[in-house]
């Protein structure tokens, strides 16, 4: 019912989307902005080993395998790999508060259960609502038959202790943890955003739900425009919070962080996603093999200029901080005046080309 | 990883499109495979009836049939006559239907019948290696004086022995003829003379027997044609109007020296000649000569018919698959699952689009009404998918049964749908509603259906069936085209919205 009387501004909207909000291919070329076929077949397929995916598409391998490079990620508290393990879960938990459930090979989100607290016998979830232990054994159980995982193989339940995110991040955010997606292209950051969930992308940090993306500097961590669906918004949908003031503590850290996952994955093309602990400072979330595009809404810039200046370096460096000062001095928004945008993109290509 | 260069892969590409082009414009030019379907031929069905009486005795019944007639081409030969051993026969280039039968008394009728295409390009004459011998003539006075005085008059004026025919005729035809004209035309007929003048004259000539071709006409009987040597092929005069060639409506029944009719053991035999003009479909032609050529070892047509229905299925799934790289690659609708809008269109090819569609949403809506309950009952991911296809089938055998009660046999087609394919979607878009909402199910439900109406109108569509089996070179061509589009790197058409944002940055 709810439908039929949102009807009329539906069609409005769905018509206004199909004949004024179109854009020339020329203009999106201007603005260097990368598309889902190219990333595919001149960056991912180019630059990403597919050997390198499993350890990717694996959470557990990539926690265990950043471990070795100093990247610090969630701690792991138990991994569950057979069904008859899910009936032991409740001894597991007896002791826990908070734990994220995940399936190691699930990709965007999906099938990640937060539980935040304890009520009695119940567990709660981010939003308040309560789950009971079958509900969880039977997510465990899901997970392990392959309900998550990329082509439904089977897949291992990984616990994960809570991330107790930053306060002064999580005001920002609506129930779920904010993330930071760092692309890196080559062990050089690229392009930086924050995920701040909202209330339409129910508390999960994806973009494509809803989530709301805030471009940072890459120079300096600091917001750039925030985008929901793509589009601009300058206030977060349901904290209210104006988004403009953002800036990350600890930036060249974490810059640093998202470089180091290069040599640890020899992954050329990837998304790096970070979250801030309250406690253990930014830890590493997931790598992403096939990191999305929308990074470049949120940036108000496209990634072209920028992937094409790392590919013109004629030699590359090879330490992660070297990496990261390099992107940090010639990829920020600060040689580009936020007041001029039009010479943005002509500015940055000689330089790229220069350095 | 290396960056290749893309030149090889972009010539190759090219010359498998190249390939499958020429490929097809050669059987189109030399099978006559028509581009387009329904493209009609026109076949002259030319039936000669031989009657005779026959003396009790064995007998041999002899005709002389076309062979390699300019202007046409021959698409099956038979004969109906009962009681009669038939063959073809050929001895230098005579080629002839034989009868025979240990006994025979009475009256007695034969068929020979045969079906001509028109050759658009008349198969060049058989151009002999070695000159004809003109054959002796003797003439006796006062006819051999006449006759070199018209060989002499015709002579003069002309310059090869086509031309000197061209003159013969003219003279013989003339409305005030000559007396020596008149002389030799008193007790031989013209095409006589003329064969005997031309010969004289030591120019190769023989006469040929044609058949007026006209729709629904009985009981003809042949016209003679002369036939001349020149420097090296036979060319036709018309002798009653001096037209030089073959005409078009005219079949040169026999062109080789020889009779026409030759019959052992029996009197009083005639030949005459019925003809009617038919059309069939151009594709028949084809088939019945795919035997006969090189190319028709390539034909689809030489497989079975059971397999040949098969294959009719299986060649239209490539253009499905192209449809999907296009819909995916260049204007980026989303569908859930890459290929399952194919499968879903090959259904529709065999339910019809509208009962299909129909079904199709009939059969995911209330499967997905019966996953709302599945996914409270906690199964595991395989029993959870297998008890969707047994419900599929429930639904499927429910929705023919019903249908078929109310009278609408379009329930029965529902079967058509890859059930596992359905019970899959029906899986897919579940866990897409539960994980995504509803806005994501309409826009990829929507999406994969959309693509799969395209893909049906695609597969569906008379010429890409005639196309994609007839031309299964065609393929080489299909597969060049996706191989390219998997090098595209431009903007998806949805992309050019979704990015229109940056408008306000540039």
């Amino acid at each position: 019912m709810i439908k039929h009387l949102e009807k009329v501004p539906v069609i409005n909207k769905l018509k206004q989307r199909l004949f004024t909000d179109w854009i020339k291919p020329s203009q999106l070329k201007q603005a260097g902005i990368l598309n889902m076929n190219k990333r595919n077949v001149d960056y991912i397929a180019r630059y990403n080993d597919r050997s390198a995916y499993p350890l990717v598409d694996n959470k557990l391998k990539t926690k265990l395998v950043l471990k070795e490079y100093e990247v610090s990620s969630p701690k792991l508290l138990e991994v569950i790999t057979e069904q008859h393990e899910i009936k032991g879960f409740r001894e597991l938990v007896q002791k826990l508060d908070g734990f994220a459930i995940k399936p190691a090979k699930g990709s965007g989100g999906k099938g990640i259960l937060v539980i935040t607290g304890r009520d009695g016998d119940a567990f709660v979830k981010p939003s308040g609502s309560k789950v009971d232990l079958a509900d969880i054994q039977r997510h465990l159980s899901n997970i392990l038959a392959g309900l998550y995982s990329l082509g439904g193989s089977p897949d291992v339940a990984v616990v994960e202790s809570l991330v107790r995110c930053e306060p002064m991040l999580a005001n920002y955010s609506y129930q779920g943890v904010p993330d930071i997606r760092i692309v890196a292209f080559k062990g050089y950051p690229v392009m930086a955003m924050l995920r701040l969930s909202t209330q339409a992308s129910d508390g999960k940090a994806n973009l494509h739900q809803g989530a709301v993306g805030v471009g940072l500097d890459i120079c300096t961590g600091e917001a750039l425009h925030a985008v929901q669906f793509d589009r601009s918004i300058e206030h977060h949908p349901d904290t209210g919070q104006p988004l403009n003031a953002i800036k990350i503590d600890d930036w060249q850290k974490l810059l640093v962080m998202a470089s180091r996952c290069f040599e640890a994955t020899n992954l050329g093309y990837m998304g790096v996603d970070i979250v801030i602990d309250e406690e253990h400072g930014p830890l590493l979330l997931e790598l992403n093999a096939r990191p999305g595009l929308a990074i470049q809404m949120a940036n108000g810039t496209g990634l072209l200029p920028r992937l094409r200046a790392v590919e013109a370096l004629r030699r590359p460096h090879f330490t992660a901080e070297e990496r990261v000062a390099w992107s940090m001095a010639h990829l920020g928004a600060a040689s580009k005046p936020l007041s001029q945008p039009a010479t943005e993109i002509e500015a940055s290509e000689p330089v790229a080309v220069g350095a | 990883m290396s960056r290749h260069s893309k030149t090889p892969f972009y010539i190759a590409t090219l010359m498998l499109i190249l390939l499958g082009i020429a490929l097809a414009v050669l059987r189109n030019q030399s099978m006559g495979v028509p581009w387009l379907p329904g493209v009609q031929q026109p076949v002259w069905l030319v039936e000669a009836r031989i009657d005779y009486q026959a003396w009790g005795e064995p007998v041999t019944v002899s005709l002389n049939v076309p062979d390699n007639a300019p202007g046409f081409a021959t698409l099956s030969e038979q004969a109906a006559s009962p009681g009669y051993g038939f063959a073809i026969t050929e001895h230098k280039g005579d080629r002839r239907a034989e009868w025979t039968i240990r006994e025979a008394d009475g009256p007695q009728t034969l068929y020979f019948k045969t079906r001509l295409i028109p050759a658009d390009s008349a198969p060049s004459p058989v151009a002999s290696t070695k000159t004809p011998v003109p054959t002796q003539i003797f003439l006796e006075e006062p006819r051999a004086t006449a006759a070199l005085t018209l060989i002499d008059e015709a002579g003069s004026r002309s310059s090869t022995p086509t031309s000197l025919a061209r003159e013969l005729i003219a003279l013989l035809n003339s409305p005030k003829p000559d007396q020596n004209t008149q002389l030799l035309l008193s007790d031989t007929s013209k095409i006589d003379t003329l064969y005997q003048l031309l010969n004289y004259a030591n120019t190769p000539a023989r006469i040929a027997e044609g058949l007026v071709l006209e729709d629904a006409r009985r009981a003809q009987t042949l016209q003679p044609y002369l036939q001349i040597f020149d420097s090296g092929t036979w060319v036709t005069f018309n002798p009653r109007t001096g037209e030089q060639g073959v005409p078009s409506n005219t079949l040169l029944w026999r062109q080789q020296s020889g009779s026409l009719l030759d019959v052992t053991g029996g009197s009083d035999s005639q030949v005459h000649f019925s003809m009617l003009r038919q059309t069939i479909p151009a594709l028949q032609v084809v088939r019945a000569e795919a035997d006969s050529n090189n190319l028709g070892a390539l034909s689809l047509y030489q497989l079975p018919v059971e397999q040949q229905s098969m294959f009719r299925m299986l060649l239209l799934l490539p253009f499905g698959a192209l449809v999907v790289c296009l819909m995916r690659i260049i204007v980026g609708i989303k569908t859930s699952g890459t290929f399952m809008p194919v499968l879903i269109a090959v259904a529709f090819v065999q339910t019809s689009l509208l009962p299909g569609i129909a079904a199709f949403i009939s059969v995911v809506t209330l499967g997905l009404l019966m996953r709302g309950y599945l996914s409270s009952l906690n199964l595991l991911l395989v029993s959870r998918i297998s008890t969707l296809i047994v419900l599929v089938i429930f639904i499927t055998v429910g929705i023919s049964v019903i249908g078929y009660q109310m009278g609408f046999a379009t329930g029965m087609t529902v079967t058509f749908f890859p059930m596992i394919i359905l019970a899959w979607t029906i899986e897919r878009v579940s866990i897409l509603w539960e994980e995504e909402g509803a806005h994501e199910v309409l826009v990829q439900g929507g999406g994969s259906l959309l693509v799969a109406v395209i893909a049906y109108l695609v597969m569906s569509s008379p010429l890409a069936e005639h196309l994609s089996f007839n031309f299964p070179e065609l393929h080489l061509v299909v597969l060049g085209a996706i191989l390219l589009l998997g090098q595209y790197t431009g903007y998806k058409l949805t992309e050019l919205r979704r990015f229109s944002p940056v408008r306000k940055y540039l």
